[in-house]
């Protein structure tokens, strides 16, 4: 048994979602990523079989782990009662706290979420915000998001919003003190910490590549991890 | 076989839903792209099922879209749950409404985590009460507001004005139904039908008057995926499974999609939009797109809301072409109208996808 997969073992997922697999590709038939991606979640629970950490190592570092849509069809269908979803989770918690997913394009991601839902999430209270939901970085929003963002007040009262106010409602603003409670829950948890270390090991990796990176949305480094697509991933028509 | 025998056999795709007494828990993506739908669900339930509500101004986001996007860690995710826990504890509630799908399989999940690992409980008792000094009761009941609108379906067919009927033809529409992944997938005790005969939307569909259409591609993911659609980069993932399931169900001609989950009404619309503008290709008859609309919409629409009211200009493809079949009327000038008519001007049309049904 390898260090790495007692690792793995520690999270509850982990031992929720490996049974025993005997490969029959089910979990693949139906999965949406391995229809896009070039991914067989499949494949992953025979390198986890192996408990072999080179292997768990390489999966750890990889754009593997990264394809998946965590949709959990895969779990309606696992005739062991595995769930491919669950392990993926528990490999990308590893993976961050490791730092090994800035080793690899779609791992590198992970920065530009924790810039845009995690700061959301700790300053609004929401995941999502509409006026950070930009419609230059949303074109497929279409114009009724950008007529929309241009009146947001306006179109939010329309439909009942309490868009920044007090009391309840929808899109009400987040009271301090609760705001307070998320922050100090976020503390005592290991949240915070996992968010530093995505910053913390992507300020390496930048630093390794020669690209500026600061604090904002904007630097060079967010920039690229958010829209860079090397076209490496999807599978070829000879497959 | 005895009836006795085949209600046993279909037990298991049953859901007991709470009958009144709600502490009601918001949606992130809802209140920012279809604030009217939360609006109408509080309507319909207030005022024309008459049932008590409570929603406490601290509760947040559960976290669920950071805990999927893998940001988060469990600990942190559940300790969130935990506190919403609290504030419907301490308002003297036990039955919790999510309007989430994401919100709703993530406390799906963490009770069934606590129920089969008991010391997780407790080791998130401590962080709440290190953290917040709060403390909580699980709740008795937790339904999706889906649920709670399938439960009372027959009533809302009652106080009807109108029904998904072609009024010119005097036949049924034909209406696809898209479930939310997180609803029943993970859970299928937790979902009425489960993951195998989910029944939430069919049975609103059959009692307001339509048909539902079976088509192949039913049960595939919108392509929200988390991180698949919050990185510009990885859209084509998401695209390219609304578009597989936009081709399957083409040939069957629906005049309308309707869903369950918050982000599913909003790709399986946006997504349209986007492939029109990239491939000139639209799904609907005249260039028009396949409206596609929330359940609480729908509601709206059969209870003889005010279209407007419920949102339905702030979908990218128009549901207007819905709104003439089943005879609903509405003014276009008033579209893109303020709360007191204030002119706010009006959206691009776009390239291919027919927006304005009537110009104005």
């Amino acid at each position: 048994m390898s260090d790495l997969y007692d690792k793995l073992f520690e999270d509850v997922r982990f031992r929720e979602g490996l049974k025993a697999c005997l490969n029959c590709g089910t979990c693949t038939a139906i999965c949406p990523a391995a229809e896009f991606y070039d991914y067989q979640p499949r494949r992953i629970l025979d390198i986890l079989q192996t408990r072999d950490q080179s292997q768990i190592e390489e999966l750890l570092k990889s754009n593997t782990i990264w394809y998946c849509g965590e949709c959990m069809s895969c779990v309606t269908r696992c005739p062991r009662g595995n769930a491919p979803g669950l392990l993926i989770q528990a490999l990308r918690s590893l993976s961050q706290e490791l730092g090994y997913f800035t080793e690899s394009e779609k791992g590198r991601q992970q920065l530009a979420i924790k810039r845009t839902i995690g700061k959301w999430i700790l300053e609004y209270g929401y995941c999502l915000y509409p006026s950070e939901i930009l419609p230059d970085m949303h074109p497929e929003q279409g114009p009724v998001w950008e007529w929309e963002h241009k009146n947001m007040e306006a179109v939010m009262n329309r439909l009942g919003a309490n868009y920044k106010g007090t009391g309840g409602g929808i899109l009400r603003k987040i009271p301090e003190e609760a705001l307070g409670e998320i922050r100090r829950i976020f503390e005592v948890t290991g949240g915070l910490s996992r968010m530093e270390k995505i910053e913390e090991f992507s300020r390496k990796k930048a630093a390794e590549m020669g690209m500026e990176m600061n604090d904002g949305k904007n630097d060079d480094y967010m920039k690229f991890i958010y829209t860079e697509n090397s076209g490496d991933h999807t599978r070829k028509n000879e497959d | 076989m005895k009836i006795e025998g085949k209600q046993n056999i279909w037990k298991e795709y049953q859901k007991e839903i709470a009958e009144d007494h709600f502490f009601y828990v918001r949606s992130c993506v809802r209140q920012n792209f279809f604030p009217g739908s939360e609006k109408t669900f509080l309507r319909i339930l207030q005022y024309e099922l008459k049932k008590d509500l409570f929603e406490n101004p601290s509760h947040t986001t559960c976290s669920g879209i950071g805990y999927h996007t893998d940001i988060i860690p469990f600990e942190t995710s559940m300790t969130m749950v935990a506190r919403q826990f609290a504030l419907m504890t301490e308002a003297g509630y036990e039955n919790l409404v999510t309007s989430c799908i994401t919100s709703f399989g993530l406390y799906s999940e963490v009770l069934e985590t606590w129920h089969h690992f008991p010391e997780l409980e407790e080791k998130t008792r401590q962080f709440l009460r290190k953290a917040t000094g709060r403390e909580f009761k699980k709740p008795a009941n937790v339904s999706h507001a889906s649920d709670i609108i399938f439960k009372f379906r027959k009533e809302i067919a009652e106080k009807s004005k109108y029904s998904l009927v072609n009024k010119d033809t005097g036949k049924p529409l034909r209406v696809v139904e898209h479930i939310g992944c997180h609803y029943s997938k993970m859970f299928p005790s937790k979902g009425i039908g489960g993951a195998e005969y989910p029944y939430v939307l069919v049975g609103m569909i059959e009692d307001w008057g339509g048909e539902v259409i079976d088509y192949p591609e039913r049960r595939h993911c919108c392509g929200f995926g988390f991180r698949q659609y919050l990185v510009q980069a990885n859209r084509g993932f998401s695209i390219s499974c609304s578009k597989k399931k936009f081709d399957s169900m083409e040939p069957y001609k629906p005049d309308m999609i309707l869903t369950n989950c918050p982000g599913c009404p909003m790709f399986l619309d946006r997504w349209q939009y986007a492939i029109s503008e990239m491939e000139g290709k639209t799904y609907g008859e005249n260039n028009q797109g396949i409206p596609v609309l929330t359940y609480e919409e729908l509601a709206g629409l059969v209870l003889g809301y005010n279209p407007w009211d419920l949102g339905l200009q702030v979908h990218q493809v128009p549901a207007e072409p819905l709104l003439d079949k089943m005879g609903i009327p509405y003014d276009p000038e008033m579209k893109f109208r303020g709360a007191d008519g204030q002119d706010l001007g009006k959206p691009e049309a776009p390239t291919t996808l027919k927006f304005y049904a009537k110009e104005v």
